[in-house]
């Protein structure tokens, strides 16, 4: 299984959950239908002609209907993003198997889950909202809620033990490691320049080779720069996890991110960037570290709001092998990589688990705060909106592309305050896809059906698609894709014993053949080749059962001949072996050899030789044979 | 036979100046490079020589892998390859990369700043040097080149030591640079898989010796600690600012902590906080415990620790020092030492191997009276511990790593000889496997025995197979095919596929032998009483009696005539083709007899 996502855009739906009791979400007017009837007025609720959930927020599983996932032996993660539904795969299908990931993406996809999870149960909702799933009722509701599919699948949050036992699951991979799985196939992880540790995955026999391609980029930003090279003689290349911005330029947004934020502040405004605790606001850091002076905004404080804040600015600082040259570099020195580290020693960035507690007599304003969800439907962020909402001096500005930044606002409408998009999503593009394309050359891409085709809201550019030869093949939810290709051969070893008693004979010039009979042992889809063991012995202890049972019946098979018998020196070598009395006859097909005191009549022809025997005497047969094949020397034994 | 060459250039019944040469597949790589603290002569570093009579370095390494950043690893690096000549890629771990400049640095400092010596490497030949240098990731499997590879695993022993596996196609050596079995306060275990190389070489620093338990160790050390500045004396403990001390600094922490001791340690030279930094920054290469708990905690800020000043050995009153180095051969642990020896009150630790020739091994070996520089004589009257706190896998360790490895031959190299033979012995022993002890400049040639891989067309494999998969699919079973040799390539095949593929017509041998037997009946009865008597005789086989009035057995052919002369005689033709088994055709001709 390749990644395991989690679907948060289903959160869109729900209400925000308040840290603070907002008396104006409390307020809110329940949904009355088009028929006035009211029973899902305490389920759904209205706010700026949009329905929401009152209920805690779902998540949109993987497909797990399609095949029973405790047959899945591997699941490979490509980064932290991408791992995000493991606690509902390892804890609730029966799963088995093992997890592979870099130690980055775990150690991160952990602070994820956790901020995920603490901010989801520190706001504990009495009510959990269902009957509106009911497909009769969903039938009668307005958009989207009544568009929103596989709503019965939506999951609530997993907990910290589930979380923890999934991770254990996992086993810590390095790039460029070859991973043996089950002697059939190895993988390796690549790095993939998207996130610390994020991988692009090899998966590859002796003879076929799969790419897996997901959450890449060329930019230089924190990681280590993606490995092209290894992606290179694949028969398939599976691509995924491409810019959702394709027409935003990262840098320009970061730009453009830098002097919103400046402007507001100079106007007393504050700024809110609704992030996730890892990822792009490493890059954002690093861009304010180097612009707040010149900006003149060396005297606001930057905060860093999430429960796993301090671990995940720590944790950024022990990743040098994982990060781009420049930032190993420093580490060499010994600095930190990572310029944060001097934000929080010269008191510029703070960093607090939660609103709560310290941060409370800190707080000044203006300000700029970073936290967490994107989704604006759960964590601290839900309490700025609803504090910093009503001021149109401050700003609050979207980086995450995950989310619709109108759709994540909805709920808070009618706002005041500036909303500003800047989305940063420094993975593919098409225009680096096709770049990627050419230089690595797979022979078949296979990609989801949304690549092939312009957005459905850009329909002329048809630059925005995956353009390549062959065309790519592409896949939708749940369907099943078979791949093009034929295996032909696999990789079997010759043990040097058997290899020693192989009498290879040169057929054309360059090219030699041997007869190969030999014990075909195979284990761990490991197949060897040894010598044939030699014909049991004579019982001579009780133990004789147990030998031949061990030992398969052993017959020697004869090898196909070829080539034609030149009758001159078949006769030589006859009359060297002491047959006196040869005779030749010239047939229309070849020639008859007559030995008449062996009885015996040979037939040659140009493609078959005929051995007739006329004595009773099985050994003589024997005999003639061993001369025909000295003479067969000649010819080819196969 | 292909075989496997190893020539130690240093470390061969040795410890310092490890560098092997191992030639495999035609590959020639050259494990560490390392200098020697018993000598400030030619000696010090490994003879080149050996390669550079016949060329450039360059010419004849593939390449060049550092286990670790101790200077008996790699501190004739920059001679190496700034001096003698090489350009060709070097690999080591990211903190070696990181530190190795460093106590290159160091070194040369105390060589040519301190003791003015010329002719030495610069600074700049060793940042030159550290260009060549390619950091690995463990268990990352770097190709060298199209055959060669090299792979890391961890070693414990220092912060980045790593073992490395050089492979070149199906044959493989395990070097272990130095390594440690017991994980301790700051790093973990050595692991290695069971990827059964055709040669371990392994360091067997304490080939003989068992160590205690480690705690016991380290209450020892604590013990003696605590007495000796309870009493008012001075503790001196050499060390290398990388490794032992961190270790060491840890357990002392934790002790003064938890005792509410408050007389003050002291860890000297600049280096220090530098190091600990890397630590810090490198904190995924230290043991578990360290790692889950640094983001609340980091071990590598000490709170009783600080930095030390000259001046400070003058101060009356308790004190612990941690200086470099750590064998006593050099700067401020020897200067200390002078200025602390004449005390009975103060005490020296050794916490680790000394080289024949320091200060360090002469006062452990019980030397009391020691010529200094100028014909001083210097009399030790502190005392004298000796803790192996170094983190070198013991006899025990050893034979645990060879255990997971299960390699088919081993060699010990970074030990002395006649330990070295003592370990020997019970390598072969009890693992059943050649083991050997180069001296320097010394080759030994292991042969190996590779099988050959070939390709397999699935068909063939999945015929053979199939056979099998009844009555027992894990029994090995008999498989027929044709290997094609062709421009090195080899591919195994069914015959009728490499007939087909060569373009060859089959050559068909048939044998047809007359059965004489007498029967006086019909020739349709005789065949009947054939048929039947073969199909009661061989149950295992297909025996049919065709309409035409023949039998067949498998592919024989059996018909029956009457005798043209004898009517009471009928003549049984059996025929048969080449490929056919013995074993039917015996049965078939005996029975027929027998009827």
């Amino acid at each position: 299984m390749l990644d395991c996502g989690l679907d948060m855009t289903s959160t869109l739906n729900f209400l925000p959950l308040p840290l603070v009791q907002s008396p104006r979400l409390s307020k809110l007017p329940g949904l009355v239908l088009k028929d006035g009837s009211t029973f899902l007025d305490k389920e759904l609720k209205e706010c700026s002609g949009h329905v929401f959930v009152d209920s805690v927020p779902e998540f949109c599983l993987p497909e797990t209907e399609l095949l029973d996932l405790s047959t899945v032996d591997v699941i490979l993660i490509s980064n932290y993003h991408c791992m995000m539904a493991l606690p509902y795969i390892t804890e609730y299908t029966g799963f088995t198997g093992t997890v592979y990931a870099t130690e980055p993406t775990v150690q991160i996809g952990r602070l994820l889950m956790e901020e995920l999870v603490n901010s989801i149960e520190r706001v504990p909702k009495a009510q959990s909202a269902s009957t509106w799933k009911n497909k009769e009722v969903q039938r009668l509701l307005p958009a989207p809620l009544k568009d929103a599919v596989e709503v019965s699948m939506w999951r609530k949050c997993y907990t910290m033990p589930e979380v923890n036992a999934a991770l254990s699951k996992i086993q810590l991979v390095g790039y460029s490691q070859k991973i043996e799985l089950f002697g059939a196939v190895q993988v390796t992880p690549l790095s993939s320049g998207y996130a610390l540790g994020s991988s692009n995955w090899i998966i590859q026999s002796h003879y076929e080779k799969v790419s897996y391609v997901s959450g890449s980029s060329l930019l230089t930003t924190h990681p280590q720069p993606m490995d092209q090279a290894s992606l290179k003689n694949s028969d398939v290349l599976i691509l995924t996890g491409l810019t959702q911005i394709p027409t935003a330029n990262p840098d320009g947004m970061v730009g453009e991110f830098c002097s919103n934020l400046a402007m507001t502040v100079r106007n007393g405004g504050n700024v809110l960037v609704p992030c996730y605790p890892s990822g792009v606001i490493y890059d954002l850091l690093e861009c304010l570290y180097q612009y707040i002076d010149s900006a003149g905004l060396s005297n606001v404080p930057f905060y860093f709001i999430s429960p796993v804040a301090n671990s995940s600015l720590e944790f950024s600082q022990i990743f040098a092998e994982w990060l781009c040259h420049n930032k190993q570099t420093k580490v060499y020195l010994p600095e930190p990589p990572f310029p944060h580290a001097e934000l929080i020693q010269t008191n510029k960035l703070k960093h607090y688990p939660s609103i709560h507690g310290d941060f409370s007599n800190d707080f000044k304003q203006p300000c700029v705060i970073f936290t967490g969800h994107p989704s604006l439907r759960f964590g601290d962020v839900v309490h700025f909106m609803e504090l910093w909402g009503k001021s149109s001096l401050n700003t609050v500005i979207f980086t995450e592309p995950d989310f619709s930044y109108l759709d994540a606002l909805a709920p808070y409408q009618p706002l005041a305050m500036k909303c500003v998009y800047c989305p940063i999503d420094t993975r593919l593009n098409f225009i680096q896809v096709s770049k990627l394309l050419k230089e690595v050359q797979p022979l078949h891409v296979v990609c989801p059906e949304q690549y092939t085709q312009p957005p459905p809201s850009q329909s002329h550019r048809t630059d925005l698609m995956i353009d390549c030869q062959p065309p790519p093949m592409s896949y939708r939810r749940a369907e099943v894709l078979t791949l093009p290709y034929k295996r032909r051969y696999e990789k079997i070893e010759i043990m040097p014993e058997l290899a020693d008693s192989l009498v290879p004979l040169e057929i054309k010039p360059g090219i030699s053949l041997a007869t190969v009979s030999a014990m075909l042992h195979t284990k761990d889809n490991k197949h060897v080749l040894q010598l044939p063991p030699k014909p049991p012995q004579p019982p001579t202890s009780k133990k004789r059962k147990r030998v031949s049972d061990d030992v398969p019946e052993c017959k020697p098979l004869k090898p196909l001949l070829s080539g034609s018998i030149p009758v001159d020196q078949f006769v030589q070598t006859l009359e060297k072996h002491g047959f006196s009395d040869v005779k030749v006859e010239d047939t229309a097909k070849g020639h008859i050899v007559l030995l008449q005191e062996a009885e015996t009549l040979i037939q040659i022809e140009e493609d078959s030789t005929h051995i007739i025997c006329d004595n009773d005497e099985p050994l003589r047969v024997h005999e003639g044979r061993k001369v025909k094949l000295c003479c067969l020397g000649c010819s080819d034994a196969i | 036979m292909p075989e496997i060459k190893v020539t130690p250039l240093g470390a061969g019944q040795d410890v310092g100046r490890s560098c092997i040469l191992v030639s495999i597949a035609g590959k020639n790589v050259m494990l560490d490079c390392g200098m020697h603290m018993g000598y400030n002569d030619d000696r010090r570093f490994p003879d080149f020589s050996y390669i550079t009579q016949n060329g450039r370095l360059t010419d004849f390494l593939d390449c060049v892998i550092i286990s670790h950043f101790h200077l008996d690893h790699c501190g004739a690096l920059p001679y190496f390859s700034e001096m003698v000549g090489y350009d060709g890629p070097i690999y080591m771990t990211h903190p070696t990369k990181a530190i190795c400049p460093i106590l290159l640095e160091d070194y040369r400092k105390i060589t040519v700043d301190k003791k003015g010596e010329t002719n030495f490497f610069t600074s700049q030949m060793i940042k030159d040097c550290m260009k060549k240098v390619v950091a690995v990731h463990l268990h990352q499997t770097v190709q060298v080149d199209e055959e060669l590879e090299i792979k890391a695993y961890y070693a414990g022993h220092v912060l980045g030591a790593a073992m490395f596996q050089i492979k070149v196609g199906c044959e493989s050596v395990v070097y272990t640079g130095d390594y440690n079995m017991t994980p301790d306060r700051h790093l973990g275990a050595a692991w290695i898989d069971k990827c059964r190389p055709d040669l371990l070489i392994t360091e067997s620093t304490y080939a003989t010796t068992i160590r205690d338990s480690k705690r016991c160790r380290e209450r020892d050390f604590l013990k003696k600690v605590h007495e000796t500045v309870e009493r008012g004396g001075k503790v001196l403990i050499p060390v290398f600012a990388l490794g032992r001390a961190q270790e060491l600094c840890i357990l002392l922490e934790t002790f003064w902590e938890r005792m509410n001791l408050k007389a003050p340690i002291y860890f000297s030279t600049g280096l220090t906080e530098k190091a600990n930094h890397y630590y810090k920054l490198f904190i995924t290469w230290t043991n578990q415990k360290i790692r889950k708990t640094f983001v609340q905690r980091n071990m590598f800020e000490f709170k009783h620790i600080k930095a030390f000043d000259r001046a400070f050995a003058d101060n009356p009153g308790p004190m612990v020092v941690f200086a470099t180095p750590g064998m006593l051969h050099a700067g401020q642990s020897l200067q200390i030492f002078r200025k602390w020896a004449g005390n009975e009150k103060n005490m020296v630790i050794m916490p680790g191997y000394c080289v024949q020739g320091t200060v360090g091994h002469k006062i452990l070996s019980g030397q009391r009276k020691l010529e200094m520089e100028g014909r001083q004589i210097l009399e030790v009257k502190m005392q004298v511990e000796y803790m192996s706190f170094s983190a070198h896998a013991d006899a025990k360790g050893i034979m645990q790593l060879i255990r997971q490895a299960e390699p088919r031959n081993v060699l010990l190299v970074h030990g002395e000889a006649k330990k070295m033979e003592f370990l020997k012995q019970k390598i072969e022993q009890e693992f059943h496997v050649n083991c050997y002890m180069p001296a320097n400049g010394e080759t030994t040639t292991i042969f190996t025995n590779p099988s050959i891989p070939v390709d397999i067309s699935l068909g063939l494999l999945k015929r053979e197979t199939a056979i099998g998969l009844l009555p027992d699919a894990k029994k090995p079973k008999l498989m027929h095919g044709t290997l094609i040799m062709k421009d090195n390539s080899f591919r195994l095949v069914s015959p009728e596929q490499a007939l087909k593929e060569l373009g060859l017509a089959e050559h068909q041998l048939r044998f047809t032998c007359r059965v004489h037997i007498q029967d006086p009946r019909k020739e349709h009865e005789t065949v009947l009483r054939v048929y039947n008597h073969l199909k009661g005789v061989l149950k295992d086989y297909s025996v049919q009696h065709l309409p035409d009035g023949s039998i067949t057995v498998e592919s024989i052919l059996i018909q029956a005539t009457a005798h043209s002369e004898d009517q009471g005689t009928k003549v049984l033709l059996v025929s048969w083709t080449y490929q056919v088994g013995i074993l039917e055709r015996t049965y078939i001709s005996s029975s027929s007899h027998w009827s």
